[in-house]
């Protein structure tokens, strides 16, 4: 509920101006205004949040402070010893990770015959992928194709995708959506089987596949319940701490972590598959997240202490419209279907002053903008915000609309007393996804041999900015993809004797280097503990 | 100074701002969580949550990520129930009534008390689609369910045993991959796609010079 009278005073504005303003149709930045827009606000361009990696597969290149720390971080195994002679699991194909990408590669590994274990550090389905809202996208209707598909996503990620992934992204998404179907998925639908599809920021062809705004939900509590059917092995609250390699340098497992007593397990694998997700509870810049309680990083950190190297790992994804009130949600998603169902962008005046469906980069740093160097923002107790005038999504599509297409936004706003069929909603952007992560080439593998890896633990297949319904899509299409090539290689693998030599190594190095931060990664959960005095 | 209320963990008081849910009233008072948080933000099931106001007769349930403290609020959470998951083979099994009789007998226990609907987080009519269920109405009760979060507290509250989330869960993959209508041109592009019909035209823009590919990018036409 908006008690504060000048919320209120901004609110009538917007109501006053929403019969004209629902009329507009904002145009569509140029390319040179978008590039000069993001260079002065979108956050990644703030040269003072990044640091110079020093040490490292990607030393001389920049991160977030907050990255470099773990990266260069001090082993949580330093100085202590680990009997890797009996290990307590032996198997084919480790999966590291119970979200989208984990658990589709583990249905495929097992498709195929290998046998396999799930570990993560929460529960399984404790993932980014279950708090996807919006869609997945695919380019399935007759007036669309992948090659449409590629030009919206390789020019929405700036052209810096590496053009084999995003080939294999997009021309396998239809058969992800059908994989998804065939297992039960429950996506919308037209009484003749057509598929419900939308726009989302930077498509082109109304490609976004959805399951009203729980689409993530949907697919992850699917893809649990297949796992659990095919008795897949899942070891929770369990962490992996540092990769294992073989003397051939090969990845052959890892050193898990039980979460809640500490005790540490070595599992052996011939092949392993880190799914280990984002990044948005290391808070950079101090943003607020959308992401998971376990987004810490933690993939690429065990990957680049072995030798992995990163791809982009100085771009984030800051997703326009984040919950700026009330308290209780900042910083939750608010999911861009809201805008592909006609809310618009409402400065504090009333007025549009962008289109709503531009890429999530220029969103963001437009609406950056008008709260700061424009003014135009709202004051609210935790910042400046702008407005989603939702209930446009009932003039435009008529009553119900909202109900019936997003009802988890009507409900998490509802809770606080905001009816959001009748009031619009105070966004700002929110942390929302890594851009970058570990190198791979289109099997999956890293550049450490026997070492897979999918989901948003992947750098590269969107480039420098991510389009919406991408994700879902991408932790489908090389989750399985890594699941496939993992189990298959897993067949001619034969694992030499275990060591751990390379957290030594890094040790010595980072003695080497000096560094100050004796930071110990990986971080695995962020410190919300309030410390008393 | 921010307006305090009087909480309390498993039975021990602390006093914490009045604006927390109860997932940060813990972490405030010390708590670092491990079990019982997940997404913070109502989609996961992971923190599910009983409480009482003290005084007040009525057993509360709700998740600690999205429900605000109040006064004199005794709080227990829940983050394990064992439910009961059956296992099955989707492609073999068939959305008729007999596959719920078998996985989940104990639905046609149900009593009739509601304190399934009546508990849940999401507001949703449990009892009504465990009713669904009973009658191999699957498409009736994945509708009905859709919104479920698989917190469990339904269950935790249920004198028939139900595992309602997991009953669910198997209605909504039935209806999914049985029941709702057939999706005709994914099909088609699948298809279209295994034989090379679209091959031709992505590798002729993938291919093109980097300036080309922007000017595609920039000047494409955008559905309405």
């Amino acid at each position: 509920m908006y008690q504060d009278q000048h919320i209120l005073d901004s609110m009538r504005l917007v109501e006053a101006a929403r019969a004209e303003n629902v009329k507009l149709n904002p145009r569509r930045m140029t390319a040179e205004e978008k590039e000069q827009l993001l260079a002065a606000f979108h956050p990644d361009f703030r040269q003072d949040q990044f640091s110079k990696l020093e040490i490292g597969p990607n030393a001389g290149e920049k991160v977030p402070h907050e990255l470099a720390a773990l990266l260069q971080g001090k082993s949580r195994l330093a100085g202590k010893n680990v009997d890797l002679s009996n290990p307590d699991y032996d198997v084919d194909v480790l999966v590291i990770g119970g979200g989208g990408a984990g658990a589709s590669a583990a249905v495929e590994a097992d498709e195929a015959g290998a046998k396999i274990m799930v570990v993560t550090k929460l529960r399984m389905g404790d993932a980014n992928t279950m708090m996807a809202e919006g869609g997945i996208q695919a380019a399935d209707k007759p007036n669309d194709s992948p090659a449409q598909h590629f030009l919206d996503a390789y020019g929405g990620g700036h052209f810096a995708a590496q053009k084999d992934l995003l080939y294999k992204l997009v021309t396998e998404a239809p058969e992800a959506i059908q994989w998804l179907s065939n297992l039960g998925v429950e996506f919308d639908k037209m009484p003749d089987g057509t598929m419900v599809t939308t726009h989302g920021g930077g498509t082109s062809r109304k490609r976004m596949h959805a399951a009203k705004d729980y689409s993530g939900a949907e697919i992850m509590r699917t893809l649990r319940d297949e796992v659990l059917n095919r008795n897949i092995p899942v070891l929770d609250y369990t962490a992996a701490i540092e990769l294992i390699k073989d003397d051939q340098g090969h990845c052959a497992g890892a050193v898990l972590m039980n979460m809640e007593n500490g005790e540490l397990y070595v599992a052996k694998a011939k092949t392993v598959i880190l799914a280990t997700g984002g990044a948005g509870r290391l808070h950079y810049q101090g943003f607020p997240t959308s992401n998971h309680y376990g987004a810490t990083a933690d993939g690429l950190v065990l990957a680049y202490r072995a030798g992995a190297r990163l791809l982009y790992p100085d771009t984030l994804q800051y997703h326009p419209t984040g919950a700026a009130f009330p308290a209780q949600i900042f910083g939750a998603l608010v999911t861009e279907k809201v805008r592909s169902l006609g809310a618009m962008l409402i400065n504090a005046k009333g007025e549009a002053f962008m289109n709503p469906l531009e890429t999530r980069d220029v969103s963001a740093a437009s609406i950056i903008r008008e709260c700061s160097q424009r003014g135009n923002g709202v004051k609210t107790p935790a910042g400046e915000a702008v407005w989603l005038d939702t209930p446009m999504i009932e003039i435009k599509g008529g009553e119900g609309t909202i109900e019936k297409r997003i009802p988890a936004m009507m409900r998490m706003f509802g809770k606080y007393g905001i009816d959001i069929r009748k009031e619009p909603i105070l966004i700002y952007p929110t942390l929302h996804y890594q851009n970058g992560g570990i190198k791979i080439s289109d099997d999956g593998q890293s550049d450490i041999e026997n070492l897979f890896v999918a989901g948003e633990a992947v750098g590269g297949i969107h480039g420098r900015n991510r389009l919406m319904g991408n994700s879902l899509l991408d932790i489908i299409v090389f989750g399985r993809n890594a699941g496939r090539n993992a189990a298959a290689k897993a067949k001619s693998v034969t694992v030499g004797a275990l060591n751990i030599d390379h957290v030594a190594e890094f040790e010595a190095i980072r003695q080497g280097a000096k560094l100050e931060d004796d930071t110990v990664s990986p971080k695995l959960l962020p410190n919300y503990t309030r410390i008393k005095e | 100074m921010e307006q305090m209320v009087t909480i309390f963990l498993f039975g021990k008081k602390h006093e914490v701002p009045e604006s927390l849910t109860i997932m940060e009233a813990m972490e405030y008072s010390g708590y670092k969580l491990v079990r019982g948080c997940g997404c913070r933000n109502g989609f996961c099931g992971a923190c599910a949550t009983i409480y009482r106001i003290a005084g007040d007769r009525e057993l509360k349930a709700g998740l600690a990520c999205s429900t605000k403290v109040e006064n004199n609020m005794y709080i227990a959470t829940l983050p394990f129930f064992p439910l009961i998951k059956e296992g099955y083979n989707i492609e073999e099994v068939k959305p008729t009534e007999r596959i719920m009789m078998e996985l989940y007998p104990e639905i046609y226990a149900c009593v009739g008390c509601n304190a399934c609907t009546k508990t849940c987080p999401q507001s949703l009519n449990v009892m009504q689609y465990i009713a669904y269920a009973q009658r191999g109405e699957y498409e009736k009760c994945a509708e009905e369910s859709f919104d479920c979060v698989m917190c469990g507290i339904c269950s935790s509250r249920c004198p028939a045993g139900i595992s309602h989330p997991q009953v669910a869960m198997l209605a909504r993959r039935l209806n999914g991959k049985y029941l709702a209508p057939h999706c005709d041109h994914l099909d088609e592009r699948v298809e279209e796609i295994r034989r090379g019909d679209l091959e031709e035209l992505i590798q002729s823009i993938m291919n093109k010079p980097l300036e080309e590919i922007k000017e595609l990018y920039n000047h494409r036409d955008i559905e309405k």
